[in-house]
């Protein structure tokens, strides 16, 4: 299949950037995404211009290096897959594909696709963690889980951390990103002694690292590759004011 | 080189216990004043980085990836095994100590192996305790699965995502020592030499990915964390970054190289679908708990799965080893699919699958229940190859996914360079010839949350600390020696891309020394190599400049370590004249076509010294001794 | 946004209770209006009140946009939202004109303004005449027809604030999310039909002058 692609391309982070068009040709459907653009690359590499960057690692979907916005949706047009597990049979032949990087101001572009998302780490650092220093635990069945319990706490955990949910929203906002962690640490026995801590400090990170607010879009949820749901949001805002007014008492 | 394995001495229970009674202690006063520079961040160098600076040293932690929380171990599926026997099913520390030995055909030190089986029992509890949700039975107890190469259920999971998991639970305690100030994180930076000064590992050369600055980094120890070379084939289930550049820097500067020759070949991967594949993907080994593997009884079959009766099924794994039948170990599974498909009988549009079937699953147990136990994993497979695996069996074959070789480390998990010591995939310490499935993880956390943790205190309370900064002449040397090599590839401007080069390689390390290796077809690669890498050196065309985020630049370094380790991968199994484990000399095996192991002569492990730019490497040996395990033809049948 | 939503929401049905009244035929509406009137300084404390919520709500919508628009300073070229609402879309624009609404509105029924002629009346009871006021205003098809659309912009804001103030305040939870946007709309609607019923009433002649009843 042969394809045109609009693509991002911006030198660094101080230059402005700008979308420019390229030609892809003898396009295998059974590619992915990736394997198209380094089909792409090679080319581009071969005639003496400067390839395409772009995030990528696993390229099996867990490890959320993948930040691709195609045809503006985070992640392209199929729901619950990250851009290395899009393949080019779900585009038409001809079709024009427009790719951008996320884009939100916690978010900046590094060179053409590839962004910083180390806001994420610094909000994970705040507080998304139990504090139990290596040695300390007692055996591991002493604390018993709920199968159910376990199994909704295991749906949260399973966010990749790529940050879609923030190129997808409207507002640029981390909510899903961040409550994800949160619940996820709020349902288990093992989170509840720092739980209010955890959530006060991991909402004002957030707030301080120039993420958009939630104005309950859930595009998020549609655009998160684990599906997360967007229920994890009522849970941490449950847990957010519950422990604002604890803390003011 | 001089190989001294320091296992303490004493009965092998006590030998653990021993060896943190002898070593010596730093002063907690005194903790901080040590530098440890940690690089990477998966499993095993997240969980060292972080349990050093709970104990209050000064650590430094670099990683290629844009956040340490995206290092490969996150890919792992299936599980973590450990001794708990929480089953009753008749697990012990002994078991599972005499499984991977046995599963590691028998290549690898007791005395490790058994503090990896004691070890396992508390990575568990330190996982729950950090919040990693394992899977639950209905009454809140931890749930077991059973795995390839062990008749107990003893692995731990979480969905089909348990690396994610544990590496998540690793990453949080870390990013909680960063917040905190005692870990400085080095995020997109990759270590391109390693630096001694006087014999001993005292720093690091890194490029910062960004801004392509090349600096220097100081400390009193270095941790390699960085994960195996299957890359070297290009197509595995390794991540695009995964490299062997700083094992193999840190090779060329004096540390011994043991077994590359052990590479393991998954059995449970999605087939190659065309040239331009980039990588391939594992399915988790836990499906053949449920999943049946056959192939067709005629050659040549083109028929779809769904028409293949019954009876022209053969169920070669229940076949030939019906005590295990489809969870015989990994390199067994895979040589029975490759010989199926040398058969002639594969399945697919080039003959280069099995199947694995869950209909019999599915029928006995309800579609729910595999959905709820590998829905995620057959929802990847849907994905992948646009088939739908509850309804047709999946089609599978063996792609190189684990290296059980790798830098020297003695009990310590120090290599021969002093100061210099390396955790996880990156070592070759405890699964001999062939890791089990589930252990890897065991491994990485054994290593980074308690055995190194344990350990490095004894090395370096016998410095001064900080003695080494980086304005030491070694460190200039470093830098410069560094960005010669860069400019030197940036310079070439011929016409093939590193890509290009990398896939030439793999197919040659496939053909000639994949899954079974012949003196011929090795003598072949070791003719070859060399040719590729002097065309590399010729002509390979890197994009763009130094000074930028430049992917074509970064590939071209670690394609440019994998074309000199690529040799040294093939000479060691040209000279390991045995089949054992993952590595399958086709001269060397039974009748039946099994593996034929020569304890006489090869019972020990091959550690390669490096020489020089274009002399023949040296090759040491230590011996494998064996005193509580009866050497055994390996049988699964 | 959540909590001065749901009081504001509150009013506006409680108000629409109050404005029913015109069915029950001027003297119920008038002495409702005269009892309203007659709480004297509670009245206007509830309408302080009203009037800091309004403005509170106003300044953190103000806060939030402009946050918003900060956190994404390079646009998409091409953007494709899936889940949203045309109602969660337009929030800010349907709340800048229901604001622009109620100060007409209140320059229309509470400050008699706009229309002074038929504003200043008084009932045979010597109460204000609200219901002459009202039936007179919606019989020119222009105030009745600029009145329901205003209404359906705030049933528009209602159907996505409604439900959003669940999600915003932790109510939501699985059981409640995929029935909550149906709710939310049903909660719109009415509050839309009972508010048009009102001019729509008056201008099909279902509800007349009180002239016109003698």
């Amino acid at each position: 299949m042969n394809l045109v692609l609009h693509v991002w391309r911006q030198k660094n982070n101080s230059e402005k950037g700008k979308m420019v068009r390229y030609e892809a040709q003898d396009i295998n459907p059974h590619m992915s995404f990736l394997e198209m653009l380094d089909v792409v690359n090679e080319r581009l590499i071969q005639k003496g211009e400067d390839p395409v960057a772009f995030d990528h690692d696993c390229r099996e979907g867990i490890c959320g290096a993948c930040s691709l916005t195609i045809n503006g949706r985070p992640h392209g047009p199929e729901r619950g897959t990250t851009v290395c597990q899009l393949h080019m049979r779900h585009f038409k032949d001809g079709e024009e594909i427009y790719i951008e990087p996320w884009r939100a101001k916690a978010f900046p572009v590094i060179k053409d696709l590839v962004v910083a998302r180390q806001a994420f780490d610094r909000i994970i650092q705040s507080g998304g963690f139990v504090s139990v220093k290596t040695g300390s635990a007692q055996d591991a069945n002493t604390i018993l889980i709920g199968k159910d319990t376990a199994d909704k706490a295991m749906d949260a955990a399973a966010c990749i951390g790529c940050g879609a949910c923030v190129a997808a929203c409207p507002n640029a906002s981390a909510m899903l990103f961040v409550a994800a962690k949160v619940s996820h640490l709020a349902l288990m026995p093992q989170g509840q002694v720092e739980k209010q801590k955890r959530v006060l400090n991991m909402v004002r990170t957030m707030d301080n690292e120039n993420f958009g607010n939630c104005t309950n879009h859930y595009e998020c949820e549609a655009a998160c590759p684990k599906e997360i749901s967007v229920d994890f949001i009522a849970q941490m805002n449950r847990e957010y004011l519950h422990a604002s007014i604890n803390e003011k008492r | 080189m001089k190989l001294d394995a320091r296992i303490p001495a004493g009965p092998l229970a006590e030998k653990w216990d021993k060896r943190r009674f002898d070593a010596k202690l730093v002063n907690p006063a005194n903790k901080r004043k040590y530098k440890i520079i940690v690089v990477g961040t998966g499993l095993a160098g997240a969980s060292a980085a972080a349990t050093l600076a709970e104990q209050g040293f000064a650590v430094e932690s670099f990683c290629y990836q844009d956040s340490p929380r995206r290092a490969h171990s996150i890919a792992a599926q299936g599980g973590i095994n450990a001794a708990k026997n929480y089953p009753n099913d008749g697990d012990s520390v002994q078991r599972l100590f005499y499984d991977t030995v046995k599963g590691g055909d028998f290549r690898s030190r007791e005395a490790n192996v058994y503090r990896l089986a004691q070890i396992s029992s508390s990575i568990i509890d330190q996982c729950v305790a950090q919040g990693v949700p394992f899977a639950r039975e209905y009454a809140g107890y931890l749930d077991n699965r059973s795995f390839g190469g062990a008749q107990v259920s003893r692995t731990f999971y979480a969905r089909g995502q348990t690396g994610q998991q544990l590496l998540l639970g690793a990453y949080q305690a870390l990013e909680r020592q960063i917040g905190l100030g005692t870990v400085k994180m080095f995020p997109r930076t990759e270590m391109l030499d390693l630096v001694l000064v006087d014999g001993a590992a005292k720093g690091i050369t890194v490029r910062d990915m960004v801004t392509g600055q090349i600096s220097s980094y100081a400390g009193d120890a270095v941790v390699l964390a960085t994960g195996g070379y299957g890359n070297v084939f290009y197509l595995s289930t390794n991540a695009k970054g995964c490299n062997a550049t700083a094992i193999w820097r840190a090779y060329k500067k004096g540390a011994g190289f043991a077994n590359p020759c052990y590479t393991q070949i998954h059995p449970t991967c999605i087939p190659v679908s065309g040239d331009y594949q980039s990588k391939l993907t594992l399915m988790s080994e836990s499906l053949r708990n449920d999943g049946r593997v056959w192939a067709s009884k005629l050659k040549n079959d083109k028929r779809p799965p769904e028409a293949i009766p019954e009876a022209e099924r053969d169920y070669f794994l229940e076949r030939k080893y019906p005590s295990y039948g489809n969870l015989a170990p990994r390199d067994i599974s895979s040589r029975a699919a490759k010989e199926a498909c040398d058969d002639g009988r594969g399945a697919g549009e080039a003959g280069l699958g099995v199947y694995l079937d869950f209909a019999d699953a599915i029928k006995r147990l309800g579609e729910k229940t595999i959905r709820e136990k590998y829905g995620n994993l057959f929802h990847m497979y849907a994905k992948i190859t646009g088939e739908d695996p509850y309804k047709s069996p999946m089609r599978i074959y063996p792609a190189v996914h684990y290296t059980m070789g790798g830098l020297w480390v003695d009990y310590d998990l120090m290599s021969t360079v002093p100061g210099l010591f390396v955790l996880g995939e990156a070592n070759f310490s405890d699964h001999g010839a062939n890791r089990l499935g589930a252990s890897a993880l065991m491994q990485g956390l054994a290593d980074g949350y308690f055995i190194l943790p344990a350990t490095i205190a004894d090395y370096l309370a016998r410095l001064k600390p900080g003695a080494v900064k980086t304005d030491h002449a070694e460190f200039r040397k470093a830098e410069t020696q560094t960005g010669d090599l860069v400019k030197k590839m940036l310079s070439i401007n011929g016409k093939r891309t590193v890509d290009d080069f990398h896939r030439e390689l793999g197919k040659i390390m496939w053909n000639d020394c994949g899954m079974a290796r012949s003196e011929a077809s090795l003598k072949h690669a070791l003719q070859k190599i060399p040719e590729i890498r002097a065309e590399f050196w010729k002509n390979v065309k890197v994009a763009g400049a130094n000074e930028e985020l430049n992917q074509s630049l970064e590939k071209a370094g670690r394609v440019a370590d994998f074309l000199e380790f690529g040799e040294l991968l093939v000479r060691d199994a040209l000279e390991r004249r045995e089949s054992c484990g993952g590595h399958f000399r086709v001269e060397y095996q039974t009748e039946e076509g099994e593996a034929r192991r020569d304890d006489e002569n090869f019972c020990h492990s091959a550690v390669w010294e490096y020489q020089g730019e274009g002399k023949t490497p040296v090759r040491h040996q230590e011996p494998l001794i064996y005193e509580n395990v009866h050497l055994a033809a390996r049988s699964y049948k | 946004m959540a909590v001065t939503g749901l009081l504001l929401l509150g009013f506006v049905i409680a108000h629409l209770l109050g404005n029913l009244c015109v069915f029950g035929g001027p003297d119920l509406l008038n002495s409702y209006a005269y009892h309203l009137e007659g709480l004297g300084p509670l009245l206007w404390a509830a309408r302080l009140g009203l009037l800091i919520l309004v403005l509170l709500h106003i300044t953190t919508a103000v806060q939030l946009v402009l946050e918003n628009r900060k956190a994404r300073p390079v646009p998409y070229q091409r953007y494709k939202p899936v889940e949203t609402t045309y109602a969660a879309r337009t929030m800010a624009a349907s709340g800048v004109i229901v604001l622009a609404f109620i100060v007409y509105h209140l320059l229309h029924f509470t400050f008699r303004v706009t229309h002074p002629d038929i504003s200043h009346g008084l009932d045979p009871h010597g109460h204000r005449d609200v219901y002459r006021m009202v039936v007179l205003s919606f019989g020119d098809p222009r105030v009745a027809g600029g009145y329901v659309f205003a209404m359906a912009l705030l049933c528009l804001h209602l159907s996505h604030g409604f439900k959003s103030l669940f999600q915003s305040m932790g109510w939501n939870s699985i059981r409640l999310e995929p029935k909550l946007a149906g709710i939310s709309r049903l909660l719109a609607l009415l509050i839309f039909i009972g508010y048009s019923s009102i001019p729509l009433a008056v201008l099909l002649g279902f509800v007349k002058p009180a002239g016109a009843l003698s």
